[in-house]
């Protein structure tokens, strides 16, 4: 299964610029929305480029890293839209 | 052969999407119409992911080795978490963003606005 390898490499090499564009708007926003909006575009692209990354290295354990980090991202953005919000918890 | 070309696509689609999440969250005006971008089009695009995965992993699967089987599980239960948990946090940050009094670029009328500012003075009347 050597003949994935190169071509996954350049799935995370476009995910990579697609996370760099994401950080540029997390530095640049101006409200603090903007920045929440950038931080779980980039929580999801990084859960693509674990699957992506599950698949080019033929290991399990990549995929369940992703599973945990999706639920812990979901978890940080209602605490942080919670916390905008500005209301009881 | 036919199977290979089929993964590729759905990869190549995947990859399109993720990068068009990110040119649109450069380059719109809004924090909704961002949102709108950033949120959507990284979802469309983790399914097709996972689904390239999942279809390699039943081609590992059909041609012999038994860690293709679970490779497909996984993933799909990758793309099951992030189908849940991700347009739930579009809501919240969407709700957050209103809430905090941030308003689209060019609009004239917020009907959602005189609700809760009679919310707010029944609270502060009952305080």
């Amino acid at each position: 299964m050597i003949e994935f390898y190169y071509e996954y490499i350049l799935v995370s090499l476009f995910l990579l610029l697609s996370i760099f564009l994401s950080l540029i708007r997390l530095i640049k926003g101006p409200t603090a929305p903007d920045r929440i909006v950038g931080i779980d575009t980039i929580n999801t692209i990084i859960i693509s480029g674990m699957v992506v990354f599950g698949a080019v290295f033929q290991s399990v354990i990549y995929i369940d890293v992703a599973i945990v980090y999706a639920l812990l991202s979901f978890i940080s953005t209602l605490f942080i839209a919670k916390y905008i919000e500005g209301g009881e918890f | 052969m036919i199977f290979t070309i089929i993964i590729y696509i759905i990869l190549v689609i995947g990859v399109f999407f993720n990068l068009l999440g990110g040119i649109g969250l450069l380059r719109f005006p809004d924090v909704y119409t961002r949102l709108h971008a950033g949120t959507k089009c990284t979802t469309f695009g983790s399914i097709f992911i996972c689904g390239s995965v999942t279809l390699i992993g039943l081609k590992m699967w059909y041609t012999g080795s038994t860690d293709g089987s679970v490779l497909a599980i996984h993933s799909i239960a990758a793309l099951l978490a992030i189908l849940l948990t991700n347009p739930t946090g579009a809501h919240a940050i969407a709700r957050a963003a209103h809430r905090s009094g941030i308003m689209p670029v060019n609009a004239v009328v917020d009907d959602l606005k005189t609700k809760k500012s009679k919310k707010g003075v029944k609270k502060e009347a009952k305080k």
